[in-house]
């Protein structure tokens, strides 16, 4: 079931509230459901995602820890195979590689070397993405690590209604999850419905149809492909937009059959291109799609770098509408406007 | 808590099943005929089943890279754990983790773990799911000496006294981490000083034996269970063989002297030489208890012998919970 078939009531809703109350309603539901994390207590997380959860539910349920990524996430992993459904918070992205053992030599693998006999419903939920000048330990999207990891799945939602959907999927899932948001698309609107549902963890969305060439996104990507897509209508492109909404599954039969179908794909990171997603999908697409291609698959990602800190230079860093029209324009062999 | 005759019984049979499933595990490994590394527990045995005893079936463990001898005293069945050491389909984990990470979640032993340091805040969580459920049951988390200079085990025994968890921190202290001497490695000649640093009662124990482990194991379970948060035990203990193998002898680490000195502690036998005078076992008994458990041994070989390996088509099984990831 997806957000808009089971839409009954929806309002207006930013990210930031729509994953506040997927969390308060999941945790209405089920018992075994709780927050722990830096700041997330009474001062409802830096970003204000818990707000309200501690007075609401008790510091039983939503609790502060110490700054101790590694404990946080172990904390979770054993709760979790002790029969509880944690949800631990690593604030920023760059932080799960402080915790990096405990997620990918411990919560993924337990399952698996265990043969099967521990069951790990823990969700960590961070925070990714570059443009508010945090500088390069603060903004790093490192998704691909993640995904290279067997055991693990991995949301990256572009939308409230997707933010809320997701986290309820990935708390419900009984496999360790690492929910993404992105911190410059936090107070973003969207409709979101009233009731508690899922977005199922595998599906991609097409946010866009068209036929001439496909661009895939997920994250902050996506409006600004949707962007980039609008200004080249007015050049008679049709850009057909899929939105992976999960990065772990990859959605790829919708992948595929969207490469057979417009021969030409852009693949649309935040992360850096070297190593990245874009690879990936692009090895995806030439195994399974190589004869439909009319160009090869292209990366618009950021440079090998670290995320700088001025504005002047994060401007350049992170892909914006502007340089995915380009992009887009490249595949097609088309010229930019003017050249 | 003075031991009853049944638990000085209990601790006897927990160490006596442990050294024999170790030595034959030991001898199996020197004919090759167990695939991948081999961490003995001969030497530590009276940590594992002092500590073991003081708990119940729900109370939880974690352990290391050197855990046969947790699940064991735990209540490990030999079989299973013999023909996953085999890396058999009829294995404890159906030969998808061997030696380092035996397990058995209905004896809620969460598992050998193998990297050093990376049970404990695993232990920590399952403290607080016990504290959280409204339960009384206790998590222990087993870990080297070597395991306290690692992030982890700070990270994890800080936020158990911080969130006042009912976790008991065992720490066998065998003076070697891997090949280096403790005292290499940490400024401090006893471990348990740095529980202080924590805010955590810490006391020393004679990991050689198992009645002075299974006292002060009680004291700290008790103290857990009665909602006074986490403890710690340092057990001054020894390994008999190599870091890993079976290697007694000649190590150019550890001098032949060193290791004799210690096994004229050997927990067992310390045990057994005091448990006729108080009337707990024969000299007969006490034979009979070791040739019972060999035969048990030699059936659980015999069973993993015949166990059939996984088939192919099962690599991909248990990766996830329920259809789920990539191709």
């Amino acid at each position: 079931m997806t957000a808009t078939e089971t839409a009954t009531e929806t309002r207006e809703l930013s990210y930031l509230k729509a994953f506040n109350e997927a969390l308060r309603q999941v945790m209405g539901e089920d018992e075994t459901v709780f927050v722990a994390g830096e700041d997330v207590g009474k001062a409802g997380g830096v970003f204000g995602h818990f707000a309200g959860l501690a007075d609401e539910f008790g510091d039983r349920r939503c609790f502060d820890t110490p700054i101790a990524e590694q404990a946080i996430v172990g904390l979770g992993t054993g709760a979790a195979v002790s029969g509880l459904r944690p949800v631990v918070d690593l604030m920023f992205m760059d932080f799960v590689l402080v915790a990096m053992d405990q997620i990918a030599n411990q919560a993924a693998k337990l399952k698996y070397m265990f043969g099967g006999k521990a069951t790990l419903p823990l969700t960590i939920t961070t925070n990714a993405g570059a443009g508010l000048s945090a500088a390069a330990q603060h903004s790093q999207s490192l998704e691909a690590l993640l995904c290279h990891i067997p055991g693990l799945k991995v949301a990256m939602p572009s939308t409230p209604a997707d933010v809320k959907g997701l986290l309820v999927a990935c708390i419900r899932d009984d496999n360790p999850t690492v929910f993404v948001s992105n911190k410059r698309m936090l107070s973003s609107k969207g409709h979101v419905p009233e009731e508690l549902y899922e977005v199922p963890l595998g599906s991609a969305n097409v946010v866009r149809p068209g036929d001439g060439v496909t661009v895939i996104a997920y994250g902050r990507m996506v409006p600004e492909s949707v962007k980039a897509a609008d200004a080249l209508a007015d050049e008679g492109i049709s850009v057909e937009i899929i939105d992976l909404r999960t990065v772990q599954p990859l959605d790829l039969d919708l992948i595929v059959d969207s490469a057979r179908k417009t021969n030409r794909i852009v693949v649309v990171h935040e992360a850096v291109r070297f190593g990245g997603l874009g690879a990936e999908i692009a090895a995806q697409i030439s195994e399974h799609a190589f004869d439909y291609l009319d160009a090869p698959v292209a990366r618009v990602a950021a440079p090998f770098a670290p995320v700088p800190f001025s504005p002047a230079l994060e401007s350049h860093y992170v892909p914006n509408a502007a340089s995915i029209a380009d992009g887009i324009r490249e595949t097609l062999g088309r010229p930019a406007p003017g050249a | 808590m003075e031991p009853t005759p049944e638990t000085l019984k209990d601790l006897h049979y927990r160490m006596v099943r442990i050294r024999h499933f170790e030595e034959a595990a030991g001898r199996l490994a020197e004919a090759n005929r167990l695939p991948g590394f081999l961490h003995l527990y001969v030497g530590e045995e009276a940590v594992a089943a002092g500590v073991c005893v003081a708990l119940r079936n729900e109370d939880q463990i974690s352990s290391t890279h050197r855990g046969h001898g947790h699940l064991v005293a735990k209540g490990g069945d030999f079989k299973r754990m013999m023909a996953e050491l085999m890396g058999k389909a009829t294995g404890y984990c159906n030969g998808k983790g061997g030696s380092m990470h035996i397990c058995d979640l209905d004896l809620n032993m969460l598992g050998a773990n193998g990297i050093v340091g990376g049970g404990v805040p695993i232990a920590v969580g399952a403290g607080l799911a016990n504290k959280y459920k409204g339960t009384d049951n206790v998590s222990v988390v087993f870990f080297g000496d070597g395991s306290t200079n690692i992030g982890a085990f700070h990270e994890a025994a800080n936020m158990a006294a911080a969130l006042e968890l009912p976790v008991v921190f065992v720490c066998e202290n065998n003076e070697y981490g891997e090949f280096t001497p403790r005292e290499q490695t940490m400024a401090i000649t006893d471990v348990v000083d740095r529980a202080a640093g924590y805010g955590m009662p810490g006391v020393i124990a004679d990991g050689m034996d198992a009645v002075a482990m299974y006292e002060a194991a009680s004291e700290a379970v008790a103290r857990a269970r009665a909602g006074e948060g986490p403890s710690f035990i340092e057990a001054k203990t020894y390994r008999f063989y190599n870091h890993h193998g079976v290697q007694v002898l000649g190590m150019k680490y550890r001098t032949d002297e060193e290791l004799e000195r210690w096994k004229q502690r050997d927990p067992i036998e310390l045990l057994e030489a005091r448990l006729p005078e108080l009337g707990v076992l024969s000299v007969e008994e006490i034979e009979a208890v070791h040739a019972a458990v060999e035969a048990d041994v030699e059936e659980a070989i015999q069973f993993a012998e015949d166990s059939p390996l996984p088939e192919a088509d099962t690599l991909l099984d248990d990766v996830y919970s329920m259809a789920g990831g990539n191709r």
